[in-house]
């Protein structure tokens, strides 16, 4: 780790103030940046810790009825208080990473990491959820941008991240066998005007959605419906664990088991 | 009942108390007066000419003491390699230097340039980012059969090429050729055992000191051998006497083989300390733990069984293509050979047998034992094989195995080695009830109700433990002796240190050698304690590794403690005033024949340092006494595994439902730490068969460099095993008649879930005869899909 300096703000105002500092990146959790800056493969100048603004904390239900998750929520209170709430969500929450991870780790930070095998950017873009930050409120359609790779601005804070709650919904995750990350996974949500089903884990362009998959489901809310559907291989990652083919070829499993398991 | 003390009661692990409490003390937690801090800079090319180090912004940078590089190390000798091995033509193996810090080329990735000692690890590690290397990247050798090819690259630019040797041993080799011309059916399998990384929960440490009051060093290590270590770099490496030099190896996290080996840090932060006048410490991060610890099998074979018409083994032949990685590590090649080829009769009556071994150098990390050592390779290869031939002559493949079985004892096989004792029969059985192989139809119905596919695989083993007799290793290349020492001090009041040369990091010598002591003595075990893993405490032993412990040291120290009931026999006849042949000891006391007369162990231990009324004339004050002991052979641990699977067909992945295993170890100490030594194993096995993956690519990178992209198994991989060692034929030629139990779970279960994978495979029709470790999702899926 190379030295940096440290400031642990209590309001959004603070923090972003903080952030105007050349090379000040923000710290969540610190899950994926501490062991990042433990290899010595990023060098801030300042880390602003967003874990002490009690605005960015927590988990309730708006007045139109919307999930609401506080940026710095980390992942084990989203799958204990959103478990009434929104339980797809809450269980996705559950089963990232082990407990401290779970404790630590933010939604903010899974967020705003983007990486192509998280969990979470499945459930924001399957929600078709809104990023709210300090500056601005983002569609998830508009939000994802590839591989860690997103819409935020320098210095920007996800604050909040809302989520419609569907009339049904489930995430499948198939766990790479070592880092338990997804190697490919699905997250499903039927709403009144429509489905929407995100891959996550599988494409070299990030999470994305099957569109296909969501207008067949759309018409008929079955595994069945997305029986003879398939993705193709082309541009899904290749790696130790799965190659292209395979990836797509869990596409279209996980999103069977998803769509059984939200019944 | 049950025992409660001695041998054969299950004693808690006693110094688990203070491995869970946090109060252990590993080489880490060491920290000498005035230390420092290396940090070694690595070679991020698998192959390079290193055409110049410049260090000189690096040195002026704060809190930089020194900067090491090759050049520090000229004239002083390289890491030994402790076993020659002759190849086919009877010449020597090719054996090249193995630097201290790289000179001239680097040969891995992860293979150490220079090191930079400061104040700090922080403040050497900045440093490290000035020291500029000019390496010029070269071709790599990686695939061990390209590597073999005309125009490979070299790995030693002084060798002819990347053969370190080709090695054949067995039967004659035409009389195999001609039993497998006449053969009735010849089952052939070609397959990987894939590299693994050892993973012990602990990384490496080596902490150096010296003292220039008495010109001696002492080295703290994370070490399996102290002993081994204090002889390799002492007198091979930097040309320190032994009594100037002394090896701790502390507290140990795990070694499963990684931690019998000397390593380059090692041997630097003795050498450092002697330079700078200061203690020198490196502790090693788990990045660099995957690039520098010898990593494990890496063996491609091709082997060929050969039946006659009845089913009977006839003949067996086997090439074997196995890694050495870029340097011979400390028994590298002994692993391939006399570990693994010695091995390939396994528990059958094959009456030919052939083994033929190329050892191959590559751009790699250097590869050596782990866990089991060439004899999970040999298990897996022939227990492959056989279930393959099961399948081709359509018969059931347990009784293809009993029918083959060797049934009388002592057996010489043709692969140089005698089996003393065992009953593979009695294990099968064994196996077959704790298994409920007959349930096994029924189960597979229910699997299938819920989509799912179950196989069963079935397979033996055996393995050679207790290493081992020295004239004979000596005879095949061991250049070292591998008996075993133990001094049992007993003190004035009755109490006991057994000094032992045996090393435990983590398999529970602490609680199980007492029990050996307390049962030959009719004492408490709370009253003795073992000292291990200091050269200036204990005697010279050979250490841990090749499930030796109990065997070997367990030996020595049966032997020491004889002498020590020898002689308080004699300080007890001469206090009851009877004759030494009348004395008898039980529970703790000793009494005169036909008597009630006795003395407590206690009143005689007394006795002999408070030598009042003590046969002076006759014998030496004190109560302590030393043994070597030198087997007169291998043991053989052997037994039968049993595993069920289910793979989800729609995703490839395979969950282990059952694990059974039915060992015969001979007699046992600790029945509970023998089920923990077995959990362990088979978790490895099942690491290795379903996920652990040392992967490199065509340039030398290892892709699986950390726990992101190497699958280590985890509580929920793995099932809640059925283990029994009640079959037990006790092993005929050491006093305990152990076998040693440390290998065995690693060693028999493999193949058990290769075997179970592969009938789940083929329940569902699928026209798979064979999947390569690990069985991943991926690999499994792909192969359905034909
Ligand atoms: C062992 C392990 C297992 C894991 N398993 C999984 C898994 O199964 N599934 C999964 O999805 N993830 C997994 N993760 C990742 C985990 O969820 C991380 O917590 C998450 O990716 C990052 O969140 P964080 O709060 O720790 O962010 P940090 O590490 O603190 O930050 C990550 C990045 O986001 C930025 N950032 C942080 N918060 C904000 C914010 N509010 N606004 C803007 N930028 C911000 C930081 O500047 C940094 O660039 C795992 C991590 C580990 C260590």
């Amino acid at each position: 780790m190379y030295a940096f300096d440290f400031e642990k703000p209590s309001t959004v105002a603070d923090a972003v103030a903080a952030l105007k500092a050349e090379e000040a990146q923000p710290l969540g959790g610190g899950q994926t940046l501490i062991p990042t800056l433990k290899q010595r493969l990023a060098m801030p100048s300042k880390l602003v810790s967003l874990t002490g603004i009690d605005e960015m904390k927590g988990v309730c239900v708006a007045d139109d009825g919307a999930v609401c998750i506080g940026g710095a929520t980390p992942h084990a209170v989203v799958a204990r208080e959103a478990a009434k709430s929104y339980p797809a969500l809450a269980s996705l929450a559950a089963n990232i990473g082990d407990p401290a991870v779970r404790n630590r780790g933010t939604i903010g930070g899974s967020l705003a990491n983007n990486d192509p095998s998280a969990c979470y950017p499945a459930a924001a873009l399957g929600s078709g959820a809104t990023i709210v930050t300090n500056a601005r409120e983002i569609a998830a359609d508009d939000y994802f941008q590839g591989m860690f790779a997103t819409a935020l601005d320098e210095g920007e804070i996800i604050t909040e991240v809302r989520f419609p709650v569907p009339e049904k919904a489930a995430y499948m995750k198939f766990e790479q066998p070592a880092s338990r990350f997804a190697l490919t996974a699905v997250f499903v949500a039927k709403y009144a005007d429509g489905v929407r089903v995100a891959v996550t884990g599988a494409s070299e362009e990030g999470v994305f959605r099957w569109t296909e998959a969501e207008e067949a489901l759309s018409s008929n809310f079955s595994p069945d419906a997305v029986a003879g559907l398939s993705v193709p291989a082309d541009g899904m990652i290749g790696d130790l664990h799965g190659t292209p083919a395979y990836r797509a070829h869990l596409v279209g499993v996980m999103t069977k088991r998803a769509v059984a398991a939200a019944g | 009942m049950p025992k409660d003390h001695g041998i054969g009661a299950s004693s808690k692990r006693r110094e688990d108390v203070r491995f869970l409490t946090g109060a252990g003390q590993y080489t880490d937690d060491i920290n000498v007066q005035g230390q420092t801090y290396v940090h070694f800079i690595r070679s991020d090319v698998a192959h390079g000419r290193i055409n110049g180090i410049n260090t000189s912004a690096a040195e002026a940078m704060p809190g930089v003491i020194r900067i090491f590089t090759g050049a520090d190390f000229e004239g002083i000798g390289g890491l030994p390699c402790g076993w020659q091995v002759t190849d086919r033509h009877g010449e020597p193996m090719k054996e090249p230097a193995h630097p201290v810090l790289a000179q001239g080329k680097v040969r891995h990735v992860g293979d150490p340039i220079a090191a930079v000692v400061a104040e700090s690890y922080a403040k050497a590690r900045d440093a490290a980012e000035a020291v500029e290397v000019d390496i010029e990247e070269l071709p790599a050798a990686i695939d061990m059969k390209a590597a073999l090819e005309g125009n490979a690259p070299k790995v030693h630019d002084d060798l002819a090429d990347n053969l370190c040797y080709d090695w054949a041993f067995g039967s004659d080799a035409a009389e195999v050729d001609a039993a497998f011309s006449n053969a009735a059916h010849v089952t052939t399998l070609e397959l990987v055992n894939q590299r693994l990384v050892a993973n012990p929960m602990e990384p490496r440490v080596a902490v150096g000191d010296f003292s220039r009051a008495t010109d001696e060093s002492t080295l703290y290590t994370t070490s399996q051998n102290p002993h081994v270590i204090r002889l390799l770099m002492g007198a091979f490496v930097l040309g320190i006497p032994e009594h100037k030099l002394r090896v701790v190896a502390p507290d140990v996290g795990g070694g499963f083989g990684s931690k019998i080996f000397h390593y380059a840090e090692e041997a630097f932060c003795t050498f450092a300390a002697r330079q700078i006048n200061r203690p020198v410490k490196w502790t090693a991060s788990r990045s660099e733990a995957f690039l520098s610890d010898a990593q494990g099998r890496d063996h491609v074979t091709k082997i060929e069984l050969a039946l006659d018409a009845d089913n009977n083994f006839t003949a067996l032949r086997t090439e074997t293509y196995a890694n050495m990685g870029a340097y011979l590590s400390t028994f590298a090649p002994s692993v391939p050979t006399w570990l693994h080829g010695t091995l390939m009769a396994g528990n059958y009556k094959t009456p030919l047998i052939h083994v033929n071994v190329k050892a191959v150098f590559t751009n790699t990390v250097p590869v050596d034992a782990y866990r089991g050592a060439g004899r999970p390779e040999a298990t897996y290869q022939l227990e492959r094989v056989i279930d393959k031939a099961a399948r081709e002559r359509g018969v059931d493949p347990i009784a293809l195995r009993r029918q083959n079985f060797v049934t009388e004892f002592p057996y010489a096989t043709p692969v140089a080695v005698e089996y003393d004792t065992g009953d593979y029969v009695a294990t099968m059985d064994k196996l077959e009830e704790i298994a409920d192989i007959a349930g096994f139809e029924a189960r597979r119905k229910e699997s299938e109700a819920r989509g799912k596919l179950r196989g069963l695989g079935v397979n033996c083993y055996i393995e050679a433990c207790g290493i081992a007799p020295s004239n004979l290793v000596g005879q095949l290349g061991a250049r070292a002796g591998l008996y075993d020492a133990a001094t049992v001090r007993v003190n004035a009041t009755g109490t006991i240190s057994v000094m032992v040369g045996a090393h435990s990091h983590g398999q529970g010598h602490e609680t199980a050698f007492p029990q050996v002591v307390a049962e030959m003595l009719g004492i408490d075990e709370s009253m003795i304690d073992i000292v291990h893993g200091d050269s200036s405490k204990i005697p010279f032993g050979m250490g841990t590794y090749g499930s030796r412990s109990i065997a070997v040291c367990g030996s020595a120290m049966v032997r020491a403690t004889e002498k020590i009931i020898a002689k308080a026999k004699k300080i007890a006849a001469h206090l009851m005033e009877a004759s030494e042949a009348d004395i008898g000891i039980k529970d703790g006391q000793f009494t005169v024949a036909g008597t009630d007369k006795s003395v407590a162990w206690g009143d005689v231990t007394l006795a002999a340092y408070v030598p009042h009324n003590y046969p002076l004339e006759e014998i030496e004050p004190g109560l302590e006494e030393t043994a070597f002991y030198d087997p007169s052979n291998f043991t053989y641990p052997a037994g039968a595994y049993a595993c069920e699977v289910e793979v989800d067909p729609d995703t490839g992945k395979v969950t282990v439902e059952r694990f059974a295993a039915a060992d015969d170890f001979g007699n046992i100490i600790n029945p509970m730490i023998v089920d923990g030594q077995v959990h362990g194993g088979i978790g490895q096995g099942i690491g290795q068969a379903l996920m652990e993956n040392c992967a490199y690519d065509e340039n030398g990178q290892l892709i699986s460099a950390s726990y992101m992209d190497y699958a280590m198994p985890r509580a929920d991989d793995v099932p809640f095993y059925t283990v029994d060692h009640s079959c037990q034929t006790p092993c005929t030629h050491n006093p305990l008649g152990v076998k040693g139990c440390g290998e065995a779970g690693a060693i028999g279960s493999p193949p058990a879930v290769i075997n179970a994978v592969v009938d789940a495979l083929q329940s569902a029709g699928h026209n798979v005869t064979h999947i390569d470790m690990p069985a991943s999702p991926q690999r499994v899926w792909a192969a359905m899909q034909g």
